[in-house]
């Protein structure tokens, strides 16, 4: 129980479907920020009140259960070397995949609970055979699912998401008011909850030392410099002080940021469109296809409120000399704005399929000088220094 | 049922202090006013500071009502710096309770004072030989020393009039936190004042009395400045009207303790306590042969057992031991409610991991052999599931 009005009507229902249930809420900070205004989920003093008080409510007991190590280690840390590697994390997905539905579950699953109860947007049906799936929510607009997309089998026959069937947030706030909840108005959390003021390039400066290097263009000349290659994301436009103007006279946008070289490669905005997708850390939520090597089709999403696009998918081999694989992504069409870092989650009409974390991408418009594809670097090595 | 073994964070008030806690809040007077309505009010309220100045051995105009323990400690120890100023030395062991130790670091970081952390042994119990060394270093500069009579978490009970003879030979005050072990071990402001105790506080919840009122028993020789201004209400040390009907109500609870540790020696309620800590002690050691019972095993309160489980959380402990129904502590936990590791067993040289097994079972007045009984009875399937449970929101090789 976050401290949020959606988790405190998830767990009332609960309640009501007659599980026994008990209220926990995360301490992920060893630092509980003082009374900050609104929810940002990440254990404020007053959001573990609101939780208590909620809890109080429907009458079931409340602890605090500490994860502060885990979390620092698996999220926040991550989400900092991570971005020192050049890519883009999602740091919510982390938490669902290492903390929410992993450690929590783990401790919760030790001490004779059955399952995780929480407030996203997701539901869980039952196919023909009984085996559990990971669907999209009712409302579209509300849809979590995409954050799920890391769950896996075991993990979703644990999970219980009782939002899932609720048409919109307002009846979420509705019936949290008729309960009595003291949250039932209380703003909805955004940004990322470890970065109180939202300002996620200013909080990153201070743990990411910066260190100046070459902005190329594709076929390699240098441009001009840029002062830390870790301040710039791909489909980035503006802060570029390239002093030359491109040829054809159009914007420039980043294109790719190379760590291990301390280089951001910049081109045209039509390079930005991709024609490929691939990770090799992936995972099926639920019941893995039963042949992935071979092409099937789907859909692509690559943020949370990102449209799904078709694509067909398919997992490959990737070396010779060893058993590696990937899950590639071909789009119907290109997509833009996809960064290395983040998740590709496929869906087979409202279910996940599975997911798994960028870290090649193919440029749908080749180099002009060679025609060879640019391969974004998945080393995680990295010239910049993390103080964290 | 509900089994209650929390005593130490706060024990039930007594029937009798309830009710003379209502009864009194129906007469009305301010005990400064002139009239006899006030005169009635101030007969309450001083009848009430001699009853509970009996239960402390102290003069009745020693005692100061405060609005709780902490405060007393406030009191007592910026009270004391701000009177010795310009001394800046302010000894301390590192075991005491967040009241002290959040008090004395303020003074530091707002003040100017400067903290000395005086060792305590695996056992909880203050390095006498560290802390004459640290007075001796300069004692000119010392402005006080303020020490925990028992351990709030852990129960050791330290030996105080030796800590004053220390601090008395350089005329360095004395500031005693005495909330855990009053109404559990004599606390005779007497002997320690003649040993060179300036100040002590307890607090009225912890004996049975109610939340809200506490007392800094000031010697008569000894000044302070305040750190509440107003109406000048006893001896200017602490301005506020005063509440009269909590006063009555600790002089109940004051009197019960007095009655307690005048039994004959070996008898009454302090054996009756030590009987059942003892039974716990045992069934612990049964339960989980390798849980450690922390504190000095001898010294420590009757109705404190405090232990480290290996491999598991106190956390998890806590949950299931509620789940069965008996109330225990962890020790302390921040405003939020995370848990924290103890700093009095880090004080003792535990490491984090150990700090982390930690479970406190307090006795107090209410309990009995049935309470143990029922404890005993739910450990076993408690401790296993903590144990299957292990560290899984702990970092592995942390």
């Amino acid at each position: 129980m976050s401290g949020g009005v959606d988790s405190a009507v998830a767990a009332a229902r609960a309640v009501e479907a007659g599980h026994e249930v008990v209220g926990v809420h995360l301490a992920l900070s060893r630092m509980p920020g003082t009374l900050r205004t609104g929810s940002r989920g990440c254990c404020t003093v007053e959001d573990s009140m609101d939780a208590q008080r909620a809890a109080n409510i429907m009458g079931i007991p409340y602890y605090v259960w500490d994860f502060s190590e885990r979390f620092k280690l698996d999220v926040v840390d991550d989400f900092i070397a991570e971005y020192a590697a050049g890519r883009t994390p999602n740091p919510c997905m982390r938490c669902n995949e290492k903390i929410k539905f992993a450690a929590l579950l783990e401790k919760a699953m030790a001490l004779g609970f059955d399952a995780v109860c929480t407030g996203h947007y997701a539901s869980i049906l039952t196919d023909a055979d009984g085996n559990k799936e990971l669907h999209r929510a009712a409302a579209w607009a509300k849809d979590q699912s995409y954050v799920l997309g890391v769950l896996t089998a075991d993990q979703i026959n644990h999970s219980m998401f009782p939002l899932g069937a609720t048409p919109t947030k307002a009846e979420v706030r509705a019936e949290a008011a008729e309960r009595g909840f003291s949250v039932a108005n209380k703003p909805d959390s955004y940004d990322i909850c470890f970065i109180p003021d939202g300002d996620t390039k200013g909080w990153l400066g201070e743990r990411v030392a910066p260190v100046t290097g070459d902005i190329l263009d594709r076929e390699g000349n240098t441009l001009g410099q840029h002062d830390g290659a870790v301040a710039f994301t791909v489909g980035q436009r503006k802060g570029l002080s390239i002093g030359t103007p491109a040829a054809d006279g159009k914007p420039r946008f980043v294109l790719e940021v190379r760590p291990i070289t301390n280089t951001v490669v910049v081109g045209p905005k039509e390079a930005l469109a991709l024609k490929e997708i691939a990770g090799n850390f992936f995972t099926w939520a639920g019941l893995a296809p039963e042949h992935p090597e071979v092409e099937f089709a789907c859909h692509v999403q690559i943020r949370a409120h990102a449209d799904p696009v078709p694509a067909v998918a398919q997992v490959v081999s990737t070396s010779e000399t060893d058993d590696s694989i990937e899950l590639r992504i071909i789009p119907n069409e290109p997509l833009v704005g996809v960064a290395p870092g983040q998740t590709a989650v496929i869906y087979v009409g409202t279910r996940v399929l599975g997911q798994c974390t960028i870290d090649r991408t193919v440029s749908a418009v080749p180099v002009t000088s060679t025609d060879a594809p640019s391969p974004v670097s998945s080393a995680s090595a990295s010239p910049a220094t993390v103080n964290a | 049922m509900v089994v209650y073994l929390d005593h130490a964070a706060t024990t039930p008030m007594l029937p009798a202090a309830i009710s003379a806690y209502a009864e009194a809040m129906g007469v009305v007077g301010n005990p400064a006013s002139v009239h006899s309505q006030g005169q009635n009010a101030k007969r309450m309220l001083e009848e009430s500071r001699e009853i509970v100045s009996q239960s402390l051995a102290c003069d009745p105009i020693e005692v100061v009502f405060t609005g709780s323990g902490t405060e007393a400690i406030n009191l007592g120890i910026k009270g004391l710096y701000w009177a010795r100023a310009p001394r800046r030395r302010i000894l301390v062991p590192g075991g005491e309770h967040h009241a002290t130790l959040d008090t004395v670091e303020w003074l530091a970081q707002h003040d100017g004072a400067v903290i000395e952390w005086i060792p305590l042994d695996e056992g909880g119990r203050i390095d006498l030989a560290a802390l004459e060394a640290a007075i001796i270093r300069d004692p000119l500069d010392v402005a006080l020393v303020s020490v925990i009579m028992a351990n709030n978490e852990v129960g050791t009970i330290e030996p105080v009039a030796e800590i004053a003879a220390l601090a008395a030979a350089h005329g360095i005050p004395v500031h005693v936190d005495a909330v855990a072990a009053y109404g559990y071990i004599p606390v005779d402001f007497r002997t320690l004042a003649a040993a060179g105790v300036s100040a002590l506080s307890v607090s009225a919840h912890k004996v049975g009395g109610p939340v809200g009122i506490g007392a800094l028993v000031l010697g008569r020789a000894t000044t302070v400045e305040p750190l509440i201004h107003g109406g000048g209400q006893q001896r200017k040390v602490r301005s506020g009207t005063q509440d009269v009907a909590a006063a009555v109500s600790f002089a109940v609870a004051a009197s019960a303790v007095t009655a307690q540790l005048t039994a004959p020696a070996g008898g009454g309620e302090t054996a009756r306590l030590r009987a059942l800590r003892d039974r716990v002690i045992a069934g612990v050691a049964l339960v989980a042969p390798t849980a450690v019972l922390n504190g000095d095993p001898a010294r420590r309160l009757p109705g404190n057992a405090h232990f480290s489980f290996a491999g598991c959380e106190g956390d998890s402990l806590l949950f299931l031991l509620d789940a069965a129904g008996v109330s225990v502590s962890t020790g302390s936990a921040c405003q939020a409610g995370v848990p924290e590791p103890s700093h009095v067993l880090r004080a003792m040289g535990r490491n984090e991991l150990e700090s982390r097994g930690a479970l406190r079972i307090t006795l107090g007045h209410t309990s009995t052999d049935a309470d143990v009984d029922a404890l005993l009875a739910a450990l076993p399937a408690a401790h296993a599931q903590a144990l299957a449970a292990g560290m899984a929101d702990r970092v592995p090789g942390h």
